[in-house]
């Protein structure tokens, strides 16, 4: 079992967020990366255990810079056995995507797992991308994945209720909550990632299709107002002309 | 206690002196808190229990013997990750650093620098993985700050030793497999004597009432006429500076995680004042709220400048005890300091265990006796900078 588990940075919940350049930028000063909480705790690890049951190899790749190093260390830490990075500055989804699949190719990969999302562009978009420049096949938002032979068995969460779906290998999956729960690295997997190879890739050059004409930050939150219990009126008139929620 | 949201505060951006793998160490063992520790930890201070489950977890983030070279056992990490991972246990509670101290450099780090290849092959494996628990034995009921005084003793019965005496205030000894204890010979030396539990005479009575590092098992050691092999006595240095050696080492582990109890308190107390509203305002937006917390930061940060140059320096090789016991006694003072600070923050709530700051506040009183008090602390300043030692004195003639 070949298993790819596509790798992305994303800025520490706790991050203070700003933008630069005309408000077309994400300001990264005294921003810290961590790897991306989907990719990591849901793709990568469900990974790791599907290697560690039916045999094979983990491998991440990453579109980034060599800033992005200090985030792939954790994953090898956490237990894949090598890393790729495309030497390359991530710009929009199609981007990235086409570079994975240009690495990915004629790899033989059984599994092309991603994250359902990044916790910071929220776009979703990576893993269906990659399954169409690979024309295989792909289930998105699975929060379960078990392999029989060449056949995945998947589950998804829809409105309601639960989707079961099949399909057969290669494929490509996005992962969300519930596919695996977190796993801290120990010191043995922190040593053993310093020796892990991590081979960087030149870029086929994949082309960005969008660009960002501007970030905006939600309005600051107002104080919140009182309202006698007593006293209705207000209350629906305010939820009227002020809230505009009714 | 509520949901653990701790990050750390750093000012003056000390994350960029930091190495990616310092940062993964730390992240890792904080992580690890969070998960493991942070949900039980109150339960265990009510309780005055060790969690004794957690000992392979310790041993896995590497809090046993961080620096103890791989051939035994350990992962040969340099001193400032050390120092980091004793921060996050301390972060959360001072007990779980204290076992993590004592096993690191009170047990292994003595068995490694002065024990035999035999002994340093039959117990640091075992050591850094948490299998094997040990404990460190120094403070005599009649002899704390003075351990030079110390009457526990062995004589040298031709094919063993026989230990007599008692030790007080032991961390880690209800439980523990080993205990490195400093005893006399005939010829009043100091020696290292590597003690195993089921050996005949010897005996872990644990001490109740503690209302400070309930969460950390404390003990005495006695021994009746124990039957010590000759093969047990640390080969590789004798006299008080082989024990005050150890000593350096925890003492440097208790700077950065004293710290950590500090930046904890600070975390919180901050947080609270966002979000407690007073007065129609967060109180967060008082100036004598302000004035708190600005001096909890400030103090927060001169403490995270000194013990990472400290850090450096031990890395060289170059630290000195005195700067050491510097930072130790800094440090811990002003975690005391910012507890009380961030409690009175915390209004009532700041005495219930919802939050931490009244656990760190009880468990620094320990801290700051242990590993020498803050006052025999200023002493060893007081000497470094004077050349003039004023630790004892002529007992005046009363009657004159
Ligand atoms: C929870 C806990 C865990 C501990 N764990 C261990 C352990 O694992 N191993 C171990 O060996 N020990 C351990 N200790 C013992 C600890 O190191 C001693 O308590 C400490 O050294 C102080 O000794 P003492 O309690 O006898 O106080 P004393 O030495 O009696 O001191 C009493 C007071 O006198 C002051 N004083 C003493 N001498 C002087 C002087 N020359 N000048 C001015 N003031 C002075 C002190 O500062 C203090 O204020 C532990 C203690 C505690 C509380």
């Amino acid at each position: 079992m070949k298993i790819l588990v596509c790798i992305s940075k994303s800025p520490d919940t706790t991050s203070k967020i700003a933008f630069t350049e005309g408000n077309t930028k994400f300001d990264e000063n005294g921003v810290q990366y961590i790897v991306n909480p989907y990719d990591e705790w849901y793709a990568l690890v469900r990974g790791l255990e599907l290697k560690e049951a039916l045999g094979g190899t983990v491998t991440t790749i990453t579109v980034g810079t060599a800033a992005d190093d200090a985030t792939i260390r954790k994953a090898l830490a956490i237990g894949a056995d090598n890393a790729v990075r495309v030497d390359a500055e991530a710009t929009d989804a199609y981007q990235v995507a086409s570079e994975i699949a240009a690495y990915a190719k004629d790899k033989g990969f059984d599994l092309v797992l991603t994250g359902k999302e990044t916790i910071n562009y929220n776009g979703s978009q990576v893993a269906g991308m990659i399954a169409e420049e690979l024309e295989l096949p792909f289930v998105s938002l699975a929060t379960k994945l078990n392999v029989e032979g060449t056949t995945a068995k998947l589950d998804k969460e829809i409105v309601g209720g639960v989707e079961t779906v099949e399909a057969q290998l290669p494929l490509v999956v996005s992962c969300a909550k519930g596919m695996a729960e977190q796993r801290i690295p120990n010191m043995r997997g922190i040593m053993a990632a310093r020796t892990k190879p991590l081979e960087v890739v030149t870029p086929v050059g994949g082309e960005a299709m969008t660009s960002f004409v501007s970030f905006d930050l939600p309005p600051a939150k107002s104080a919140v107002k009182l309202i006698d219990p007593e006293n209705m009126d207000e209350l629906v008139e305010l939820l009227h002309n002020e809230a505009k929620v009714l | 206690m509520a949901t653990d949201l701790y990050t750390h505060p750093d000012y003056f951006n000390m994350d960029d002196l930091l190495t990616d793998e310092h940062k993964l160490i730390r992240d890792t063992a904080r992580a690890w808190v969070k998960k493991e520790v942070s949900p039980i930890i109150d339960e265990h201070y009510e309780n005055a229990t060790f969690p004794m489950h957690i000992l392979s977890g310790l041993g896995e983030i590497g809090a046993f013997g961080p620096y103890i070279p791989t051939k035994y056992g350990g992962p040969e990490l340099d001193q400032i990750s050390y120092g980091l991972i004793m921060q996050e246990l301390e972060r959360c509670d001072s007990g779980l650093r204290s076992t993590a101290s004592v096993q690191s450099s009170l047990v292994m780090y003595p068995i490694w620098k002065y024990g035999s290849e035999e002994q340093k092959m039959k117990y640091l494996p075992k050591l850094a993985t948490g299998e094997m628990i040990g404990c460190f034995g120094l403070t005599e009921p009649d002899h704390g700050s003075n351990p030079a005084g110390m009457i526990t003793n062995f004589k040298d019965m031709g094919d063993h030793y026989l230990l007599n005496g008692a030790k007080m205030w032991i961390s880690n000894a209800p439980f523990a497999d080993i205990a490195v204890v400093w005893a006399k010979n005939e010829e009043g030396r100091i020696h290292g004597l590597v003690v195993e539990r089921g050996m005949e005479g010897f005996s872990t009575p644990e001490m109740h009432g503690k209302l400070s590092l309930r969460a950390s098992a404390t003990g005495e050691l006695i021994f009746e006429n124990v039957k010590v092999p000759k093969e047990n006595l640390l080969p590789g240095r004798s006299g008080l500076g082989a024990p005050l050696s150890c000593l350096d080492s925890a003492r440097f582990g208790i700077a950065w995680g004293a710290l950590g109890a500090a930046m904890d308190c600070y975390d919180q107390a901050l947080r609270y004042s966002k979000e407690r509203t007073q007065f129609n305002v967060p109180i967060g937006s008082f100036q004598l709220i302000q004035k708190k917390l600005a001096e909890m930061i400030t103090e927060i940060t001169k403490a995270q400048l000194l013990t990472f140059r400290l850090g450096q320096l031990r890395n060289e090789g170059k630290a000195t005890s005195a700067q050491i016991s510097m930072a130790k006694r800094n440090n811990v003072e002003i975690a005391l300091n910012i507890a009380r600070e961030a409690r009175q923050i915390h209004g009532g709530m700041g005495i219930t265990s919802e939050y931490s700051m009244m656990r760190h506040m009880a468990n620094l009183e320990s801290v700051v006796t242990y590993e020498g008090t803050h006052d025999i602390h200023l002493l060893i300043t007081g000497m470094d900078v004077t050349g003039i030692p004023a630790f004892t004195r002529e007992m005046p003639d009363l009657n004159k």
